[in-house]
């Protein structure tokens, strides 16, 4: 579980999180949605301890990032899978080795059992045969893939995800984001996923927290969200013709 | 101020570099990659430049020494000279700085803006360890590249001198010979390690505390070049001052 007290980030004049508040659940697909620019990557990078912030705290399992020493914030990072919003994959190495690289350093495995576990997660990320091309070489949405299973091949025990299916095509988007419920739910992960898909805000938002303007504007799950009359929320889920009229038939059947 | 900052920044850096290392064989493979890269990538042209203005400071010698008294033979002394204490060492580490420094710089820069450093961050890795202590391993071995050019740079001018007639070959023999002190071998092998150091640790903390994008990337190779450059200048000159003066 990961806990997270009143966090204040700004860049210089720009205050960009106002006092955040939450707790993401073990086992559970945590989402955090709002719009571009409302500051999801910067609230992610903040958990992560890649940014500084000026108030608050976050707590991994009790434990609180900022009062570890760097060698223990070193061993809880080992834990952690992240995928980034641009992949962020090691453009030196192939694919594979990509995928690789989190068990050549933190685990003890032999080269067999390596490849196999990296063929193994390619695999699940829908990626046979493109293990030797370079990450250059790849499409946005294939890089992603690998950067997807780049976070989960050493199972990780804290997943995050920035916007993990932008680039994808739908029917692939889908498959994502069922292995990463999947994976969450099978190894009881606490994930944390940045998203503006509403089709995974309804697959898979088993907790969701709306950011807007700085401030966490409403906290839910994918059985209240279309429930909700929070405005903020309702503009932001139904900005599009087809959710306006999947709402308005949900409201009806279940007046 | 900034510039305090900058210099304490970098002292910190270099103490970071030793903590938590990298798995030896990750790392074995990663110091190989910066030899193949910084070290025999240099080869062609710093033993190029080094055969050629070797010759050209025969020549110039040479065709300064238009006194009758002053005997043939000093061509081949100064030369030496001029090479093995300040051209091999210092002038060819300047050249190293735009070539390998701005190597370094950039493709560091360009993993910083690409993320590719949070990313080992967040695995847990000491980036700086795994990317800025191989590089320094690797260029342990630059003092081979110099005693390469200083070879080149005195068969440079060897050839310059024979083919042009300036002088003979015992002459110029002679005159590699005259007064020879191992010290200034010496003085100038560690100069070269300094400027080794100098040359994968400077550029290294230009390119992993950029900030911004592509474009920053290559302003940051410029200020790195420079910096590198200011650094060796004023550090062959504290160097020399203590070792020679
Ligand atoms: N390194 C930075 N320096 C200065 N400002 C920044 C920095 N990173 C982000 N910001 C600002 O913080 C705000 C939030 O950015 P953030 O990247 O978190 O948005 P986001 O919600 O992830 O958007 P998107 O959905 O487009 O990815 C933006 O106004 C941005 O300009
Ligand atoms: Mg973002």
């Amino acid at each position: 579980m990961i806990e997270v007290k009143n966090l204040h980030k700004s860049f210089g004049e720009a205050e960009v999180l106002k006092g955040i508040s939450t707790t993401f659940e073990k086992g559970k697909t945590n989402l955090i949605i709002g719009q571009s620019g409302s500051g999801k990557t910067v609230f992610l990078k903040c958990l992560l301890g890649l940014f500084n912030y000026e108030e608050g705290s976050i707590s991994y399992d009790g434990e609180i990032f900022s009062q570890l020493t760097e060698d223990e914030k070193r061993n809880l990072r080992s834990k952690i899978g992240m995928v980034f919003q641009g992949s962020a994959l090691f453009d030196s190495m192939t694919i594979a080795e990509n995928v690789m690289f989190p068990l050549q350093m933190f685990t003890k495995q032999s080269k067999s059992e390596m490849q196999d576990r990296v063929d193994f997660v390619l695999k699940r990320v829908n990626l046979d045969n493109a293990h030797y091309k370079m990450p250059s070489e790849a499409s946005g949405g294939m890089q992603k893939r690998v950067a997807i299973a780049r976070a989960i091949v050493n199972n990780p025990k804290y997943l995050f995800c920035d916007e993990p299916n932008s680039g994808l095509d739908p029917k692939t988007a889908i498959v994502i984001d069922n292995l990463i419920q999947e994976i969450t739910d099978e190894y009881q992960i606490t994930t944390v996923i940045n998203s503006h898909d509403m089709n995974s805000v309804m697959e898979i938002g088993e907790k969701i927290v709306f950011l807007k303007d700085g401030l966490k504007a409403w906290e839910g799950s994918n059985e209240t969200i279309f429930k909700t009359d929070n405005e903020a929320v309702t503009n932001f889920v139904y900005s599009s013709n087809l959710f306006k009229k999947v709402r308005k038939m949900y409201l009806e059947e279940n007046k | 101020m900034t510039y305090l900052y900058n210099i304490g920044n970098y002292f910190l850096m270099i103490a970071e570099m030793f903590r938590k290392p990298t798995k030896w064989p990750v790392m074995k493979k990663l110091i190989f990659k910066d030899i193949d890269d910084l070290i025999i990538g240099s080869l062609g042209i710093v033993a190029f430049i080094s055969f050629f203005v070797g010759g050209v400071i025969t020549i110039q010698t040479a065709l300064n020494i238009s006194n009758p008294l002053i005997p043939k033979y000093l061509v081949g002394f100064a030369t030496r000279q001029s090479i093995v204490l300040e051209f091999a060492p210092t002038f060819t580490s300047i050249i190293m700085a735009g070539k390998v420094g701005s190597f370094i710089t950039s493709s560091i820069g360009t993993m910083r803006v690409t993320e590719q450093i949070d990313a080992l961050e967040v695995m847990g890795i000491n980036s700086l360890n795994y990317l800025v202590f191989p590089k320094t391993i690797a260029l342990m071995l630059y003092p081979f590249v110099i005693a390469i050019g200083m070879f080149l740079g005195i068969l440079g001018g060897m050839a310059a001198c024979v083919f042009g007639g300036y002088t003979s070959l015992e002459n110029y023999i002679l005159g590699l010979q005259t007064d020879f002190d191992t010290f200034h071998v010496i003085y100038s092998f560690i100069k070269t390690f300094v400027f080794a150091f100098i040359l994968a640790t400077i550029p290294s903390f230009h390119g992993f505390y950029m900030k911004g994008g592509a474009l920053e990337v290559g302003k940051a190779s410029t200020t790195s070049f420079v910096w590198t450059s200011v650094v060796i200048i004023l550090l062959n000159y504290i160097l020399t001052g203590m070792m020679l003066g």
